[in-house]
């Protein structure tokens, strides 16, 4: 193990790595805990200037009411929630069939498809926008969230496809062939022995997805602008207008906004690390 | 398997069953990757075509467009339209790029710092890893109020060793590294995951045969580690890369690309031009759009060609 495990120093280092941990913990962490704090503040500490003192009282349920009842906050969480849900279900379900088609068939153009994904979930994102936005514009589609939800599909295929397709190479192969001796029809192949076994993958890379797609910004401004369909990241920035220079109100919105992807990495731990670590080690 | 096999009709191959049954080994990949497949192309292929075409065109995404041939990359070129944008989001762009890499010994050392057993350290990796998990327009709001010059935590404690306050965002001279920094937070974490990963899987034996040999520290992480954590590194460049090239989100969040256009990227820039309120230019933010997809384009070449290396050496 590198570097040496802390047992087997001296007690001096020992002592000093137990105490260096928290210290560097708060650093890392310090703008976090700097608006968590501002979230708790009443009102007249910010008039006072009272920022970075105790707070003068604990209002932090109160910030946090004010959140969710009294602006669009709930509906921006709704909507993120209709946009990355079926995003999530339709990405995933698309790269387990590319996946499967690209990690187990030998054709002509295999690696050709494949490269055409890995490269195309390279590409940036602002030579897709005036074409993908006039696409859903033709659509009837712009500023709804089947609009932003289809381009999401289509693009996060990219990286799941790449995903998929090298869990299921590592795969033994000797099933399928087991399979097919068998006389299992190859579609029955997929659903009654590779999708069992994907599984893993398939947890892994709803978690990832999930986070990824909350958190984008730039199709949501792009492809949404009202309340009625805009996610929780864009709707941000009108509820940072609405509350204007209260940040207690403003870190408690942020707090809200960042949550969910939280939760889920902290409920779903090993299987987000999982999938970002994939091809990490060989 | 519970599986039962399907009946199968018929003796030999091909007689009785249907075209279907007897090509279905050369049909299924198809079939399963149709989907995928023109949605993809739909949605991501040709709308990098479309650019490219649209580039050549004076176009305000309602009306007529008009032929321009390469008058908007002229326009780029010599910066005729808004002065001093190109070539300043040009240079933030390669500073992003060369800036953004140091995630990668940062997410190295703080891995180096964390890869113990001592009691709770899971705890320690995971909160650690944090930053990567919240949205980039929180990161941004995070590190406006960070470095609020009235209020923020770091001019509060520069103001305890006698500096005087500055404005980080508001300055030229600082703005894009205090956006660097920002950004720099989440994408070292998940540069500090990468490498824990490896570190787990570096191969104890030649670690122990190392310290036989007298190797320690420095010698030891140089030689002997960071070979074996070649995976890890490579997917830390390319999506420390991908990353850099990407930035939009802060910028947009902390600076709208400001003061005076200073912190402006491409791919900001390019969004501000397409559609601004003062009018969509389509044409000419399709233009910008190419310059930066071609700066990409080097990178994505070269990451397909080392996966193309490994493809040929797996089979």
């Amino acid at each position: 193990m590198f570097p040496t495990p802390i047992e087997k120093t001296s007690r001096s280092w020992q002592l000093t790595y137990q105490t260096l941990l928290p210290i560097a913990l708060i650093m890392w962490l310090l703008p976090l805990i700097a608006v968590a704090v501002f979230s708790i503040r009443p009102d007249a500490d910010f008039t006072t200037g009272n920022y970075w003192g105790i707070p003068s009282s604990f209002e932090g349920i109160a910030n946090y009411s004010r959140v969710f009842f009294e602006s669009d906050m709930p509906r921006y969480l709704l909507n993120s929630v209709f946009i990355t849900v079926p995003t999530v279900i339709g990405a995933v379900a698309l790269s387990c069939m590319t996946g499967f088609a690209l990690g187990i068939y030998k054709f002509r153009g295999n690696l050709w498809i494949f490269f055409m994904f890995v490269a195309g979930n390279f590409v940036p994102f602002q030579i897709l926008m005036v074409p993908v936005r006039d696409l859903t514009l033709s659509m009837g589609l712009y500023n709804t969230i089947p609009g932003l939800v289809l381009f999401h599909i289509a693009f996060q295929t990219g990286f799941c496809t790449l995903f998929m397709r090298n869990f299921i190479r590592a795969l033994p192969y000797e099933l399928i062939e087991a399979a097919r001796v068998e006389g299992i029809a190859e579609w029955r192949i997929f659903w009654y022995v590779v999708l069992p076994l994907m599984k893993p993958a398939i947890a892994a890379l709803s978690v990832l997805i999930f986070t990824f797609i909350w958190n984008d910004y730039f199709w949501a401004v792009v492809l949404t602008q009202g309340v009625e369909s805009q996610p929780v990241t864009a709707g941000i920035t009108s509820f940072n207008a609405q509350y204007r220079a209260a940040y207690h109100l403003m870190s408690a919105g942020s707090i809200v906004a960042a949550l969910p992807p939280v939760l889920m990495f902290f409920l779903m731990q090993r299987h987000f690390i999982a999938g970002l670590t994939l091809g990490a080690v060989k | 398997m519970a599986t039962t096999a399907m009946p199968v009709s018929g003796t030999g191959p091909g007689d009785g069953r249907s075209w279907f049954h007897r090509n279905q080994i050369a049909i299924t990949p198809w079939l399963f990757l149709a989907p995928g497949v023109l949605f993809f192309l739909f949605y991501v292929i040709f709308p990098v075509f479309q650019s490219f075409n649209i580039s050549l065109y004076a176009w305000d995404g309602l009306g007529e467009a008009e032929f321009v041939g390469l008058r908007n990359y002229e326009d780029l070129y010599w910066e005729f339209v808004d002065r001093d944008a190109f070539y300043t989001s040009l240079k933030n762009n390669i500073l992003w790029l060369l800036l953004y890499l140091l995630a990668i010994p940062a997410g190295l050392l703080i891995a180096l710092f964390l890869n113990q057993t001592v009691a709770g350290i899971r705890i320690y990796k995971s909160l650690f890893f944090f930053p990567f998990v919240i949205s980039q327009v929180v990161v941004g709001l995070v590190f406006t109020w960070f470095y609020d010059p009235t209020f923020g935590l770091l001019n509060t404690i520069i103001g305890w060793f006698g500096l005087g306050p500055i404005s980080v965002l508001g300055d030229e001279r600082y703005v894009t590294y205090g956006i660097i920094a920002a950004g720099l937070w989440p994408q070292t974490a998940y540069c500090m995951i990468l490498y824990l990963t490896g570190l787990n899987a570096v191969d104890p034996e030649q670690i122990e045969a190392g310290r036989l040999d007298g190797a320690k520290g420095w010698k030891m992480l140089w030689y002997v580690v960071i070979p074996q954590l070649k995976p890890a590194t490579f997917i830390a460049f390319v999506v420390t890369i991908i990353g850099a090239l990407r930035s939009f989100d802060l910028i947009s969040i902390m600076t709208q690309g400001g003061p005076f256009g200073s912190s402006r990227v491409l791919a900001f820039y390019m969004f501000e031009v397409a559609l601004s309120e003062y009018g969509f230019r389509m044409g000419y933010g399709a233009a910008i759009a190419v310059v930066l997809f071609l700066i990409m384009l080097c990178f994505i070449a070269y990451f397909l060609w080392s996966m193309y290396r490994e493809e040929r050496g797996a089979r």
